[in-house]
């Protein structure tokens, strides 16, 4: 489903990834893990096409072609969707017009502010109790004054609503609790099952000890350095990524927070 | 009231009505130079009192007389000799639209103004290039003394009315622009509330430019007697034309002892009209008079509306929505003026620049000596959408009474990348994500609005961002 081959990436002068080679396959989560600052992010962001982040050389292929050519609007309707590890406040614009806006053009309507049809209301409804959000929070401004846990749920959210393909999840656990944990775990089984592709990044094991993710890799200062099943999670929950240079700190850090 | 104004003219270019060639068929139409002989054969033609050729006159003194203003940019563009500056369809206005000429009626029927008016208007007033064509008002509202008549009639139906008030609120000695406007007035609505009457549903004028090369001069006179409540509405529209047109309207409120009245104007002439709005209000005691303007189109466009808040416990609010999208100057802003005490006034405005926009906010509040604990605020807020385009506020307080409480706030804030990316990862196109985001800068203002007005400037909002693209 998501090929990316040898690619370089760079933002402003530095080149952050230096030859990221990974696939994602139908059915399948793939772990992207390593320690903070090694890409994790830089990865999410240019397979979505934000500016700035430039291609230098290799390729991404999403359903056998290639999407680099692509605007980000144009990738998230070819079946792409990022669920940011910090969406950005949208000052003004309240959660239930935005999600009209953005389904009503998922749908091919010209007039976006047209109201849903009931059947797409019963499904926003059902995905808001499955992300454990309330009603009230349609009248909330996006992104505006969330918790860190209402932020993972409000993107979790929409990559329900907007039915992708892939499913590009940036840290979707920081800032929950172990129910949110779980609730978060059991849509991404979901995912799994519906046949989407699922790409989880993560600097913690702790979500992975409720999914078992099909493929894990590790990325360290923009290279590929691991590989495996989710016995490598495993062993990241275990000891860290003391098996990387330099990696004690953040060994550290996932001790404390786990 | 639906009137999608931008929508409506689309769907007539499509029909094939409007472009370069205009078919309106004109039986009087002024051009040339502006002096004495052009002004006497425009209040002849009017069949006008003496009074009023000598108030154009004077005018047209005043007209020579005045400097350009200095804030003025870009009017040097503009050949008055070259606009014709009165045009007539023919007809004199009628109360029925099968009477209008079908060639005028094509526009307004595209424009949905008679289904409005039977749905929700309580009184409709249009006015084509510089003659009304149709003014119509409800009957019961008529037979209690309710005036609204296009603004020449009045001159001649009710000839003491129309002199206690026109012209006296705005003088035209004002500026240059207000001295040419009342040399060359043409058209507009009259509009008289007797004492102690309120009318619940809105009373709309629409003023349509028909072709390129028009100058358009109406005058709008609103008198709300004792204790009366009055909703107006104004909007302005312009087909699309290779030429320019020039605006110059005026309107003149006056608020009696304890009346309201709520004047709501939205401006979406087309992207070649340069547009001057004229807008002055007198407060009496305990009257209020609340200005709404949403300044959407126009090449240059600059409106000021002002309140003189002369009675005590008068008050008066303005809420401006300006958006300069394209290579446009949109100058507007507010001013008031506190004359008596416990007078009350609140500007809000909110503006948005885009691709090579320029807004600029320039508000005036200045509360005399002895306007005793009069409170001010100010707000205004601006969105830039990107590098290309900015916006400038210029706030003004001049406040010589020691106990009035005089606020301003101002904000500038940009449309950052990360909100733009997250956006478009939602599958909406750039100008969609821009439209959204300005939809939620303005949002808090547009909640407020009478909610037919509210879907209306949301859609106009939506259609200007869709259209952009490779404007600039």
């Amino acid at each position: 489903m998501l090929e990316v081959k040898d690619l370089r990436v760079r933002v402003k002068e530095t080149e952050i990834l230096r030859g990221v080679e990974l696939e994602v396959k139908a059915g399948e989560i793939h772990a992207l893990m390593g320690p903070n600052g090694s890409g994790k992010t830089t990865l999410a962001y240019t397979i979505m096409g934000r500016e700035g982040y430039v291609v230098t050389s290799g390729d991404i292929l999403f359903e056998g072609k290639s999407i680099l050519g692509l605007s980000t609007d144009e990738r998230s309707k070819s079946g792409i969707f990022l669920a940011l590890q910090e969406p950005p406040q949208i000052p003004g614009v309240r959660v239930s017009p935005f999600l009209v806006t953005v389904l009503n053009k998922r749908m091919g309507r010209t007039d976006l502010s047209k109201p849903l049809p009931p059947q797409i209301m019963k499904e926003v409804y059902e995905s808001l109790s499955k992300v454990g959000l309330s009603r009230e929070h349609l009248g909330r401004e996006v992104n505006l004054g969330f918790s860190g846990g209402e932020k993972k749920r409000s993107e979790l959210l929409q990559s329900l609503l907007l039915r992708p393909k892939l499913v590009i999840l940036d840290e979707p656990d920081s800032g929950l609790d172990a129910d949110g944990v779980k609730s978060v775990a059991k849509i991404i089984e979901a995912f799994r099952k519906e046949g989407k592709g699922v790409l989880l990044i993560t600097h913690y094991a702790r979500l992975l000890k409720h999914v078992k993710p099909d493929v894990v890799t590790v990325l360290y200062k923009g290279e590929i350095v691991a590989g495996g099943g989710s016995e490598l999670a495993d062993k990241i929950e275990n000891e860290g990524y003391k098996f990387l240079n330099g990696g004690s700190e953040d060994e550290h850090q996932y001790k404390e927070r786990s | 009231m639906n009137i999608n104004i931008r929508k409506g003219l689309e769907s007539a270019e499509e029909l094939g009505f409007l472009g370069e060639a205009h078919n309106v068929k004109y039986d009087i139409r002024l051009k040339g130079k502006i002096n004495e002989n052009l002004i006497k054969e425009l209040s002849k033609v009017r069949e006008e009192p003496e009074w009023m050729l000598e108030l154009r006159l004077n005018a047209l003194k005043w007209f020579r007389r005045l400097p350009t203003p200095k804030w003025v940019a870009g009017i040097d563009s503009i050949d008055l000799n070259e606009l014709a500056l009165y045009a007539r369809t023919g007809t004199k206005a009628v109360n029925e639209w099968s009477q209008v000429p079908e060639d005028v009626k094509k526009y307004y029927e595209m424009l949905k103004i008679p289904e409005q008016e039977a749905k929700v208007l309580a009184g409709v007033n249009a006015v084509y290039d510089s003659e009304s064509v149709y003014s119509n008002l409800k009957k019961e509202l008529a037979e209690k003394g309710v005036i609204m008549l296009p603004t020449d009639e009045a001159v001649r139906k009710y000839p003491n009315l129309a002199r206690k008030y026109f012209g006296r609120i705005f003088p035209p000695t004002d500026h240059k622009f207000a001295a040419l406007h009342t040399a060359l007035w043409s058209s507009g609505a009259f509009v008289y509330i007797p004492p102690n009457i309120k009318i619940a549903q809105p009373l709309e004028a629409l003023f349509l430019i028909g072709g390129p090369l028009e100058a358009q001069f109406e005058h709008t006179v609103i008198v709300a007697d004792e204790n009366s409540y009055v909703n107006f509405i104004e909007a302005c529209a312009a087909p699309i034309y290779r030429g320019y047109s020039f605006h110059d309207g005026m309107v003149e409120v006056y608020a009696h002892h304890g009346a309201t009245v709520k004047f709501t104007a939205i401006q979406n002439w087309s992207k070649n009209v340069i547009n001057f709005g004229n807008k002055r209000a007198i407060v009496e005691e305990g009257a209020r008079v609340d200005w709404m303007a949403g300044s959407l189109g126009s090449r240059i466009s600059y409106e000021y509306p002002m309140s003189i808040l002369k009675g005590p416990r008068s008050s008066s609010q303005a809420v401006l929505i300006t958006i300069a999208n394209g290579p446009y100057i949109k100058d507007g802003g507010a001013k008031m003026i506190h004359v008596a005490p416990d007078t009350r006034s609140r500007i809000i405005s909110r503006s948005v620049s885009a691709n090579r926009g320029l807004s600029v906010y320039r508000g005036l509040i200045k509360v005399l000596k002895g306007a005793k604990n009069s409170l001010a605020h100010a707000e205004c807020d601006s969105l830039i959408l990107d590098e290309k385009s900015k916006s400038f506020t210029y706030p003004h307080n001049q406040v010589d009474e020691p106990s009035a409480n005089v606020t301003h706030e101002a904000t500038a804030g940009k449309l950052s990348e990360d909100q733009l990316f997250y956006l478009m990862s939602r599958g909406l196109s750039e100008n969609e994500s821009k439209s959204l985001a300005v939809l939620g800068f303005l949002d808090d203002i547009i909640v407020k609005l009478p909610f037919e007005y509210a879907t209306v400037l949301r859609s106009v909002i939506q259609v200007e961002f869709k259209r952009i693209g490779g404007v600039g």
